[in-house]
């Protein structure tokens, strides 16, 4: 593309210093005697070219030591856990405990994706978990009283939680967020119409709960101004208590339903499990390699093209490779024989990217990143800060109550403990060993799941080394520490290099 | 755009023949809480001129931007743009004017690149979507009419800048809107030798193109250096609002520091003539 500016080769401004060898100072830069931040532009010339993969590699490396170091700790972690348990626990390496794998970590996948819109504001939301619980409690509620959420609940208590669902769709729409203010009101309609249970009605009972629940804890957060961790500590304690009042002391509901079941249990056919390959897969490439080249053909700053076409080629392969492996009879038993990838597979990758594509390619993402980054910044660009913090916790409770169907699918039942317990903490962790900075603006939705897979094969691997529930408690809990000091000190690193 | 001769960067010998106001403030007064922190301020600023906006910390200069730009209410008097009366208030409501400021922190976001820090809260694209392609063009067009060309690519992050070019990229982003005031806040505070002369330029350059331009600055070299007009605050009442050529550094360090210089300035608080 003809560009009006200077030629993409960048020959064109006659100060420039087009040797891309050269490093730091040159003698246009050598009057001014700033130091410069290990990763800082030093040479002069507005560079529109695509780099060598040479440069492309030292950039990366420049950006590893000024502490941005992204994912790359959690994919170290998950590759010596790999090797590690591999060799130690000679089932672990097998079809069916990978596979049970990736459904164990499903619900602290989805959970902690959503957490990660929080975390991008340097906000915190400690209720996601027990909030989880609440609208795993409703759903099971509908399903097991047919649909009768008055019968469920006794009077007052149906009274409240509609009350509850009206008020939060009106905080919503106070704030402007009319997604949750809808969807707030489609939980009410459910609830007072008294719908008759139906698995797909059950499902987005338990999102819209979710929802709910966000609207009212983001409002608190980003109108009245409480601290997020006061508001959703105190929310924590609060949804654990509903949780119980709506189940019980000592009660289990059980979620009777086949397609309920499926959610965490089932697999795809062998030719669906090809089809979302080849969708996933194809899609990822599609997208990636057609940005790719029309950046390139509009002159515009792009990764060198050798790189992309490695990391494209890296995920079709794994795709395939994954599909394959998944597709082979992973049964212990000759009677039965269980193939297929799992449900909890596609469900992440869909959540994945409608994440992502929100968070880098729509105007809101670029505000959730600019408020997180720099909230006064964002305030004096006329971003509404107040939405958008609101919104984030709305996104998160919703995604909360995803996990909340794929954890109580998976036991099969909800009982007063659901979403309590260490729900919580493995999805924050989670979000964190992936990369999230509890300081905001760092991460990406990517981190939650490269995180939660840590997290789960530390605790399936252990649990295949016959280790007591406290040492598997101490090493998460140390991984995680071990996760946040390399946040704090990236985040030391980059400030002092500047 | 009235572009004028750039070759100029002493403004003293060439004054510009009177040019229309652009933005004026009658009678503007702010206080925060108790302490009145401006009090019945008028200042002119003139399209294709910088006007140089001085005093001592505390006199109110900041505050005085941001009634302009919409993050303060000013509590009463007027503001009139391109000479009518006009209402600021909120920072989206002094961009649709055209009214741009280079805040003294620079309010970039250090986790986003150039061009997303440039274009934050106006970014281009439809149905919410983001059109990264045409922002990128128009980021490094800005940059390039600039002559800036102290920043390798236009999608390094702003973390990973110098103070100087993270200056450079604020001040860009307030030229990019096709802006006709830009208000700076003490860009060369934090600045170099060298990167206080390259920002200065800048400061010309946008002159020349018949913006006008707000320069705060505490440095009386870089004040008579680029500046057609100096106004000058003195805890918080506008003390005297004058032509650079027809005052000497030492009138207008009295003036900043006593709030009166000869006949120039408001009167002893004693002597309360006004
Ligand atoms: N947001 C605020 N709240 C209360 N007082 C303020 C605020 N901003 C500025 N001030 C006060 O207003 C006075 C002028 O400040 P400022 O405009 O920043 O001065 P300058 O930029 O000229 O150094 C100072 O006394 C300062 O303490
Ligand atoms: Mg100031």
């Amino acid at each position: 593309m003809a560009d009006d500016e200077t030629s993409p080769t960048a020959t064109a401004t006659p100060a420039a210093s087009l040797d891309p060898d050269q490093h730091h100072t040159d003698q246009h830069d050598s009057d001014q005697h700033y130091t410069d931040p290990p990763a800082a532009i030093t040479d002069f010339g507005i560079d529109t070219t695509s780099r060598s993969t040479d440069e492309a590699v030292r950039d990366y490396w420049a950006r590893l030591r000024g502490g941005d170091l992204g994912p790359l700790p959690a994919l170290l972690g998950l590759v010596v856990l790999l090797a590690v348990f591999s060799s130690l626990a000679d089932t672990f390496l097998t079809l069916g405990n990978i596979a049970n794998l990736l459904a164990q970590g499903a619900s602290i996948t989805i959970i902690a994706m959503g957490l990660v819109f929080v975390l991008l504001l340097g906000e915190i939301d400690l209720s996601a978990g027990t909030a989880s619980g609440v609208a795993a409690s409703v759903m099971a509620l509908h399903l097991v009283k047919g649909g009768n959420l008055l019968g469920g609940m006794g009077q007052g208590v149906f009274l409240a939680f509609c009350a509850f669902l009206l008020l939060a769709a009106l905080l919503a729409a106070v704030m402007r967020i009319w997604a949750g203010a809808a969807i707030s009101l489609v939980a009410l309609v459910i609830a007072v119409i008294g719908v008759p249970p139906n698995p797909w009605v059950e499902m987005l009972l338990a999102i819209c709960v979710g929802t709910a629940i966000g609207c009212v804890t983001g409002f608190l957060v980003a109108k009245v101004g409480i601290p997020s961790f006061v508001v959703t500590l105190a929310l924590f304690l609060a949804w654990g208590g509903v949780v119980l009042q709506l189940i019980g002391q000592g009660g289990t509901l059980g979620l009777n339903d086949d397609v309920l079941f499926r959610v965490a249990n089932g697999n795809l056919g062998t030719a669906g499990s090809w089809v979302l390959c080849a969708v996933a897969a194809g899609g990822y490439a599609a997208v990636v390699l057609g940005r790719h080249f029309s950046r390139l053909r509009k002159g515009l700053v792009a990764p060198p093209t050798p790189l992309v076409l490695t990391k494209v080629g890296a995920v079709v392969v794994l795709a395939a490779v994954g599909t394959h492996l998944l597709t082979l009879n992973r049964s212990v038993s000759d009677v039965v024989v269980i193939t297929g990838v799992p449900y909890v597979v596609p469900i992440v990758l869909v959540l994945l990217v409608i994440g992502t594509f929100v968070l880098e390619r729509t105007r809101y993402g670029r505000h959730v990143y600019a408020v997180g980054g720099n909230r006064e910044a964002a305030r004096r660009a006329g971003i509404d800060v107040a939405r958008v913090r609101m919104s984030v916790f709305v996104i998160c409770s919703a995604a909360a109550a995803v996990g909340a169907i794929v954890y109580s699918s998976k036991v099969g039942s909800v009982d007063p403990n659901a979403g309590g317990g260490n729900t919580l903490l493995l999805s924050v962790g989670a979000a964190v060993i992936g990369g999230t900075s509890l300081f905001g603006g760092k991460g990406r939705l990517r981190d939650a799941v490269i995180g939660a897979a840590v997290l789960a094969t530390i605790n399936n691997g252990m649990g295949l080394l016959k280790q007591p529930a406290a040492v598997v408690f101490i090493v998460t809990g140390l991984v995680l520490l071990l996760a946040a000091g390399v946040d704090a000190l990236s985040r030391r690193r980059a400030a002092a290099a500047r | 755009m009235r572009q004028r001769s750039p070759s100029t960067t002493a403004p003293g010998q060439h004054t510009p023949a009177v040019s229309e106001p652009i933005l004026e403030l009658r009678g503007v007064n702010k206080s925060f809480g108790p302490v009145r922190v401006l009090h019945d301020i008028d200042f002119t600023v003139r399209a294709g001129e910088v006007t140089a906006l001085v005093g001592d910390n505390g006199a109110g200069k900041s505050t005085l931007v941001k009634c302009v730009a919409g993050i303060h209410a000013a509590d009463s008097g007027e503001i009139r743009f391109a000479g009518r009366p006009v209402r600021i208030h909120g920072p989206r409501d002094a961009a649709d004017l055209g009214i741009e400021v280079v805040y003294q922190d620079l309010a970039l976001a250090d986790n986003l690149d150039v061009v997303q820090n440039m274009f934050l809260g106006r970014e281009r694209g439809r149905y919410g979507l983001l059109d990264e392609a045409d922002m990128e063009r128009a980021a490094r067009r800005t940059l390039t009419s600039l002559s800036v060309r102290t920043v390798k690519s236009v999608r390094t992050k702003v973390s990973a800048l110098s103070g100087g070019q993270r200056q450079t990229v604020a001040i860009a982003k307030a030229v990019l809107w096709n802006s006709r005031v830009v208000l700076l806040d003490e860009p060369t505070a934090a600045l170099g030798v060298a990167q206080t002369r390259q920002v200065l330029d800048l400061v010309r350059r946008l002159a020349e193109q018949g913006l006008g331009v707000v320069l705060i600055s505490h440095n009386m070299n870089d004040v008579f250096a680029v500046a057609d007009r100096v106004a000058c605050l003195y805890l918080g009442r506008m003390a005297a609002e004058v032509h650079t050529k027809d005052v000497t550094h030492g009138q207008v360090v009295e003036l900043i520091t006593a709030g009166r210089s000869g006949d120039l300035g408001i009167a002893r608080p004693e002597s309360a003539t006004t």
